[in-house]
């Protein structure tokens, strides 16, 4: 066999289509139940709905698939599950699009080399575990195992875990972490001493006032924040959105203010400085939960609303208007901590700033206000790190990373960076297209991937990422398979759901379980995992006094409401240093960082460049959804446009409709151009564009050169010292005119 | 129908709920999402709608489908029967709220507010799918008056009322003031 051979720099391979779904006998009917011309509507009569839970975000909604015929012909929210309520979003709904996409990975591929060309070879499932099997267990005989590293996102990855953690590999990172939920994550543990959550925990729908700083609900849709807000605005809340562009959840705002990009840590000390002058803040809290509060307030004595006015260009009356009326509607208010909240490498502080600001009005644990939802407490076996070469927990060299979460040990642009060092071998990639992932950009990426010793990619789709594997696993959807039982997801009611297969693996894709089974099985490590995952399931379940067969009837086990709201008198008994919210850190000071947080200025753009913002759009999960025909079906799907302020459109001579090029400002310009929106919704100094696009993988054959790729024009990044979230929207581009290109 | 665009997001979810519950074929769509900014920056408003036939009282397609296809249902709803369309687009023609589309098999089709889900006592499908609950299908002749409650109190309009179509959608203005 030549696999065992060693390339020295590995090629992109385009992966011939003979290997994709497309060619394969069964996709004629996948085409046809996703794109039915059926003129005879049977109803939802004589078929079969199966409960399970979506992958389509993080959020993890429950979802009620609709089968006829053997096919999922729609899927729609679980009644059942707490976090859908019997509603979904249009990800959600869209599922039937990935399962039947047409580009489906229909086979385990291998790497060749003949002639010094490269290319895949169809392999037996047999073939393709051997090889990876065997390449893993090598890398972590000669070089150990912290050589060996694990990017993954996606619900499924609990089996690869624990496969990695039996040869002793424990490097794992998620980049969702480094972009989105890691800074809202420490701030809170240093803050308030436990860790943020999935939903975040704010009592929207009971809330009076609620201030969002550049988050988007309603672009992105988490099913259940979007839920209570509306709930909030039929109750009649008052919404603040700070945001240098209108987005929909700003067309909901009574106050929508156009901040300066970069600004927001200096805005959220001049709301502290109103509050603390004014003497409006809830100082029998602040005085008995709190502790940092004179040092908190010397760092915002200062920044007055006119020298703050004067940083992030609004009016010091709007910052006075905001800081009253949330003083005045406290305790049911709050300002909400978002997603994705890493935008110039200081966003612990920025973070903690928020959390801050949400204390001094005294909200916590108060209707309408800062809440911490439960999960539901699963009884978990021992955890499995017998082996001897199980080094340490945490990889990352950033000294306020997370130590108590397993599935995140190291940042993923410090794998990216040890792979290129060559301290990092072996890469196990689950579901992260990391050419197109915004770590630390396109390029940096690829190096990585063309560097390490040897990569295997599990994978439904042919993403960018597979073409630079030694061996591509096809995995099954979501749909076609079991994973582990979802208890991560705190909510007002704790519940555990369940992920089962609505349908049977198409083509000759497996799911997960069964993947890391048949390696772990490979190195002679029997009984590693249950005989079957249903076993395994069924064991788990058995536990807390249920069954497999009895969750799987509704998908989920929910328990009654919880108490979320604190009693008068009653300590809080918080988990920091001093028991009590830390206004000022003393952790963070130790550590060599501000106790407080402080607005320092960042980058601005270069004449005639603009600051690159970005975002989603509802029906969109950028990776996931990139080539979901079903989803892209609508003309507000199909590619990504360049939001442009009309001023600056004239400016350029840019009209609306008209496809430019983007070049930024390391003179990287897209490969795709780009549609140009002219709008009166943005600032002059920013432009948007949706994440997601400008596909350069023609085996997507969908998202293939639709919209520009906003990971490309990344080439500058900043990185959290504290917690080690990367930031990036330090990137400015200008226009190309597509005659000019 | 009553549809609280003061919630509503513009996410699409009606749409593709639609899609797949009618089997409705790729590049067309029964509802679609209108999502419109007035204004200078930085004063600007925005409105989120997701449209669809309006199930006109007085309805122009009826009037001037010369072959009877479009009609009047038991219910009150505007139908199509397929069998006795001959695509011949008069009807869109009529229709001023461009709710219509010659279905790739010949016919032309619309929203039928979910005939064969509500004649069973459920929702229609953008109803039920719908995260913020802006999409209320109502009886306008219960005499528990639930149209009314929700429209109580509030800026309420119809589109296109002086085309005198008398249509059945009623629009909750997104310029409703917080706690009307």
């Amino acid at each position: 066999m030549s696999h065992g051979q060693n390339f020295s720099r590995r090629d992109f391979i385009k992966i011939s289509s003979i290997f994709l779904a497309g060619s394969s006998v069964l996709s004629y009917g996948a085409m046809q139940a996703f794109s039915s011309h059926q003129s005879t509507i049977s109803g939802e009569f004589g078929e079969k709905v199966i409960y399970s839970i979506c992958e389509h975000c993080f959020w993890r909604c429950g979802i009620a698939a609709h089968v006829r015929d053997g096919k999922v012909y729609k899927i729609t929210g679980s009644e059942h599950h707490p976090l859908s309520q019997g509603k979904l979003c249009p990800r959600g709904t869209g599922g039937i699009g990935q399962l039947y996409d047409p580009d489906r990975l229909a086979h385990p591929l291998i790497r060749e080399i003949k002639g010094g060309k490269q290319y895949y070879r169809k392999a037996t499932w047999n073939e393709a575990v051997g090889v990876v099997a065997e390449k893993l267990y090598k890398t972590s005989q000669v070089y150990g195992p912290s050589s060996i590293a694990m990017l993954h996102h996606g619900f499924g990855v609990s089996f690869f875990k624990k496969m990695l953690s039996e040869i002793g590999v424990n490097k794992i990172a998620k980049p969702s972490y480094d972009l989105c939920c890691g800074p809202a994550r420490q701030a809170s543990v240093l803050t308030y001493g436990y860790p943020s959550d999935t939903p975040e925990g704010f009592d929207m729908k009971n809330s009076k006032y609620m201030i969002f700083f550049g988050t988007h609900f309603g672009e992105n849709m988490h099913n259940t924040a979007v839920q209570e807000i509306s709930e909030g605005i039929r109750r009649g809340a008052k919404i603040v959105v700070f945001d240098p562009r209108f987005s929909t959840l700003a067309g909901k705002a009574d106050h929508w203010l156009p901040i300066k990009p970069a600004t927001d840590i200096a805005m959220i000390q001049g709301l502290m400085h109103v509050l603390i002058s004014e003497e409006i803040y809830d100082k029998a809290f602040v005085e008995a939960h709190t502790v940092g509060f004179g040092e908190l307030w010397e760092s915002v004595r200062e920044m007055t609303p006119e020298k703050v006015s004067a940083i992030t260009d609004i009016s010091a009356d709007a910052i006075r208007t905001v800081a009253r009326e949330f003083a005045f509607h406290a305790p049911a208010a709050f300002v909400h901590s978002g997603r994705r909240t890493n935008w110039y490498g200081d966003a612990l502080q920025r973070l903690r700033a928020i959390l801050i600001l949400n204390a001094l009005v005294g909200n916590f644990k108060m209707p309408g206000g800062v809440v911490a939802f439960k999960k539901f407490p699963l009884v978990q076996p021992p955890a499995a790190h017998e082996h001897l070469a199980y080094e340490k927990e945490v990889y990352s060299k950033y000294p306020f990373f997370p130590n108590d979460e397993p599935s995140n040990t190291i940042a993923s642009h410090e794998i990216v960076q040890q792979a290129i060092t060559g301290e990092v071998k072996a890469l196990v990639i689950y579901g992260v297209n990391l050419p197109e992932t915004m770590t630390l950009g396109r390029k940096t990426a690829i190096e990585a991937l063309e560097k390490v010793d040897f990569m295997v990619a599990i994978d439904v789709l042919p993403a960018e990422v597979t073409g630079y594997a030694d061996v591509v696993l096809p995995e099954c959807t979501y749909l076609e398979r079991y994973d582990d039982l979802d208890n991560g997801r705190a909510f007002r009611t704790p519940f555990v759901a369940l992920r089962q297969p609505v349908v049977p693996p198409m083509y000759d894709s497996k799911p997960g379980n069964q993947i890391a089974k048949m390696i772990t099985d490979k190195w002679g490590l029997h009984g590693v995992f249950a005989p079957t995952v249903e076993a395994g399931l069924n064991k788990k379940l058995g536990l807390i006094g249920s069954s497999l067969e009895e969750i799987k009837k509704k998908g989920v086990l929910v328990m009654p409401e919880t108490d979320l709201y604190r009693k008068p008198g009653e300590p809080l008994n918080l988990n920091t240093p001093s028991g009590k919210i830390e206004l000022a850190s003393e952790q963070l000071k130790k550590g060599g960082f501000s106790a407080v947080p402080i607005y320092t200025a960042h980058p601005e753009p270069p004449s005639g460049f603009y600051r690159m913002l970005t975002g989603r759009k509802p029906m969109l999960t950028f990776g996931r959804t990139a080539n979901n025909r079903f989803l892209g079906d609508l003309a507000t799907a199909k590619e990504n446009e360049v939001w442009v302020n009309q001023g600056i459109a004239s400016k350029h001579n840019i009209t609306n409709g008209e496809y430019v090029h983007l070049k930024n400002q390391d003179g990287v310009i897209s490969e795709f151009p780009i549609k140009v929106k002219v709008t009166e919704r943005i600032r002059p100094d920013a432009v948007y564009m949706v994440h997601g696009f400008g596909h350069t993988s023609a085996k997507l054959t969908w998202a293939y050169k639709r919209g520009a790729s906003h990971n490309q024009l990344i080439t500058r990044t900043e990185i959290d010292p504290a917690m080690g979230a990367v930031g990036f929207q330090n990137n400015f581009v200008t226009f190309i005119k597509e005659a000019n290109a | 129908m009553v549809i609280d665009t003061r919630v509503c997001v513009g996410c699409s979810a009606c749409v593709y709920a639609c899609k797949s519950e009618n089997g409705i074929p790729e590049g067309y769509c029964r509802d679609w999402v209108v999502q419109e900014t007035k204004g200078i920056f930085p004063k600007l408003t925005m409105e989120n709608r997701s449209e669809r036939c309006q199930h006109c009282d007085n309805a122009p397609c009826v009037t001037y489908c010369p072959t009877r296809a479009s009609h009047y249902a038991e219910d009150g709803t505007v139908q199509i029967n397929r069998s006795r369309c001959t695509g011949c687009k008069a009807c869109m023609a009529a229709c001023p709220y461009d709710a219509r589309y010659v279905h790739p098999e010949g016919f032309v089709d619309k929203c039928s507010l979910c005939q064969h889900r509500t004649e069973k006592g459920m929702k229609t499908a953008c109803v039920s799918i719908c995260p913020t609950g802006s999409l209320n299908l109502v009886d306008f002749n219960d005499p528990k008056q639930e149209a009314q409650q929700l429209m109580n109190g509030k800026l309420v309009y119809r589109q296109k009322e002086h085309a005198g179509t008398e249509p059945s959608l009623y629009w909750i203005s997104a310029s409703n003031k917080p706690g009307a």
